[in-house]
């Protein structure tokens, strides 16, 4: 299948701002997809709110558009309910990491099988350019004129340290190192965490003078490095991307099949 | 009749209505007075095969229930007023996408965190207007564990029917109390399952677009049909839509599917209420001390009824101001400052005719309490 039938094409043009990286992202996700051969009718597409959020509605899957910081309590239910389905929930960083910093947590928790992809453009875009938990400290945004003293998660180790078996990091520059990545996680049996840096020229770029989304672009090039590589290894104040966790642990829909299977035999001795 | 009689607390009952009527779904967090529901349903679902789990707080809870409906569930959750609260924003949304699903709120004192112990009926209205915006929603209740059992059974009915949350409005006093319940056979109740769709997988299917009986057929999650499911204005496809005639229509046929079908949701029992000339009005555990004070009244010749309300949203106006017509007095017993009293004064012809009978320290109110208002209504004094 081309990754165009994965689509529902006639929502084009996408509401993305021109630049915006969360349609670079989409793309990865699909030919990630793609390769996989995965049936249009066995994914169901979870989101929250915000200019990420929007992707579920321009695939062909069964997409479930929900609350601000909610995709992953909502896919938690589809997924205990239906665990042959592929629940994938794309979200933004404010998304994923203030309202529903919890949700985020306790998936990574559970080990449920969900692949939660953060689509990091450290803002709030489409309210308007606010900070966000992953902005950091020293950005300008509307709601920081005089620059941000908040501190920033890693999503990374947030992740790992809440018992995600599967972390890794990419940015969207990097598209087919993304795919791949996309690809690894959505076949991890257990809970999935792939940040994908994204850049919003709009709301983050021109007030924190990155430039255009080109300029914003090369940015993710270099100030990011392979883990393991030497770049990383000559300047640790890169930015490490590749798989960080990739462990096998038991899965929550899997030992709820166990629980059910002792509680029937119970029930029958 | 084997194992079919129970000696259990009301929220037992509760789940024994739930697993009747078929749930197969549950999420919650603990609070009291409502976790005996979730630690039953613990243990009951994975037994014939559902799904439990206890999630971080009630928002989640609320929104894995929603989740596990389009998957084809009958979910429910349970809670108390703090929880009920935080389960709002999730509510709201499944009014808005049209999600069958079961949330039971056994009340306790508010606001804030309140009393957790002790007994109130204070959440009547944020059941109708907790969540934000124009919207309808069916609220239900009942005074005792048979009842408790039938209304939850309702509860999933109508959800399935009108393809809405329901709320079941329990209290704490007839979810903590124990009485007789007695288990009906299989098939003596009717129990209403999802409707879905008949149409083909090469065929258009609109999970918005209502039947001509103004039903609408759902698809599974992980069927063939895939659509969209937003909390966005949207058209019958499910997909946002901004245009002025698309908005007032879904926001018409959200209110109306229920409003429109006030008398086939309605439910309520009448004990003593021929001829009265003095009417209680009341629901929940407060209904149980107009019951007896009724029977008590009757025996010594007075005509005192009592009209108990077991479904509070839609507000049954045509019945109350029918069965208040020839009333001296009304009486509505609750354990609030008044929530139900606004309603019925609404509904009948004479509303200066209309009284507050209510106890709001965490008390259940008794029978005694019920002869003082009485007494000054009557103007025999306190």
């Amino acid at each position: 299948m081309a990754v165009k039938d994965y689509l529902r094409q006639r929502f084009f043009p996408h509401m993305w701002c021109p630049g915006c990286g969360h349609g670079t992202i989409l793309n990865s996700l699909l030919r990630a997809i793609e390769e996989l051969e995965l049936e249009k009718k066995d994914i169901v597409m979870t989101s929250g709110i915000g200019c990420s959020a929007r992707i579920s509605g321009y695939v062909d899957f069964h997409s479930l558009h929900t609350m601000h910081g909610r995709a992953l309590a909502c896919a938690t239910g589809v997924k205990l309910s239906r665990p042959h389905l592929n629940v994938i929930v794309p979200m933004g960083d404010g998304d994923a990491l203030a309202i529903g910093g919890n949700h985020f947590i306790h998936a990574a928790r559970r080990n449920i099988d969900i692949t939660a992809i953060v689509m990091n453009n450290r803002i709030y875009g489409m309210t308007g350019g606010q900070f966000s938990p992953l902005s950091g400290v020293g950005i300008k945004a509307t709601t920081a004129p005089y620059t941000t003293i908040d501190n920033n998660f890693d999503v990374v180790e947030l992740a790992t340290a809440a018992g995600a078996s599967f972390v890794a990091r990419s940015t969207a520059y990097h598209v087919k190192e993304s795919t791949d990545i996309l690809k690894q996680a959505i076949q991890h049996k257990g809970f999935s965490v792939v940040e994908i840096l994204s850049q919003c020229p709009t709301h983050y770029g021109r007030k924190n003078k990155e430039g255009d989304a080109v300029s914003m672009l090369e940015l993710h090039k270099t100030n990011t490095a392979k883990i393991g590589s030497k770049a990383l290894e000559k300047n640790p104040v890169l930015t490490p991307r590749g798989i960080f966790v990739d462990t096998d642990k038991p899965e929550y829909c899997a030992e709820y099949e166990k629980v059910i299977a002792f509680a029937m035999k119970e029930k029958t001795s | 009749m084997k194992n079919k009689i129970r000696f259990v607390q009301g929220n037992e009952a509760c789940v024994e209505g739930a697993m009747y009527a078929g749930i197969d779904f549950f999420a919650g967090y603990p609070i009291t007075p409502s976790t005996e529901i979730m630690e039953h349903l613990a243990t009951r679902l994975p037994e014939s095969g559902g799904r439990f789990i206890q999630m971080e707080d009630e928002i989640a809870s609320m929104c894995a229930v929603v989740g596990a409906s389009l998957t084809g569930r009958k979910a429910m959750t349970a809670t108390s007023g703090p929880g009920f609260s935080l389960k709002q924003e999730a509510i709201g949304y499944a009014c808005m996408t049209e999600v069958p699903c079961v949330i039971a709120n056994v009340q306790r004192g508010g606001p804030s965190t309140g009393n957790p112990t002790h007994v109130s009926q204070g959440d009547i209205n944020q059941a109708r207007w907790g969540t934000h915006g124009d919207h309808s929603i069916i609220a239900l209740t009942a005074s005792n564990h048979q009842d408790v059992f039938q209304i939850t059974v309702d509860a999933f009915n109508l959800a399935e029917t009108y393809r809405t949350p329901v709320i079941l409005l329990l209290d704490e006093a007839v979810g903590h109390m124990r009485e007789k319940l007695i288990i009906p056979e299989e098939g003596e109740l009717e129990v209403v399952n999802r409707l879905r769709t008949s149409l083909g997988r090469d065929v258009d299917y609109h999970p918005y677009l209502p039947r001509e009986d103004g039903r609408l057929p759902m698809s599974d999650f992980g069927d063939e049909h895939r659509f969209n499911v937003t909390g966005l204005f949207h058209d019958m496809w499910g997909f946002p839509s901004a245009n002025p005639k698309v908005i007032s229509g879904l926001l018409r046929h959200l209110v109306d599917k229920i409003e429109n079908n006030v008398q086939s949701i309605t439910r309520y029992k009448e004990h003593y209420l021929e001829g009265a000339e003095y009417i209680m009005i009341s629901y929940g555990s407060s209904a149980r001390s107009a019951i007896h004070l009724a029977k008590a009244r009757r025996e010594r010749g007075e005509k005192m009824g009592v009209l108990e309300l077991q479904s509070l949203w839609p507000f049954p106006r045509e019945l109350v101001r029918e069965k208040c017509e020839g009333a001296k007095a009304v009486l509505v017993v609750e354990m609030n400052m008044g929530q139900v009293l606004a309603q019925v004064k609404a509904a009948v012809r004479k509303p200066g005719r209309v009284f507050l009978g209510n106890r709001i320290d965490g008390k259940l109110i008794t029978p005694s309490d019920i002869k003082t208002y009485f007494r000054v209504i009557q103007g025999r004094g306190v």
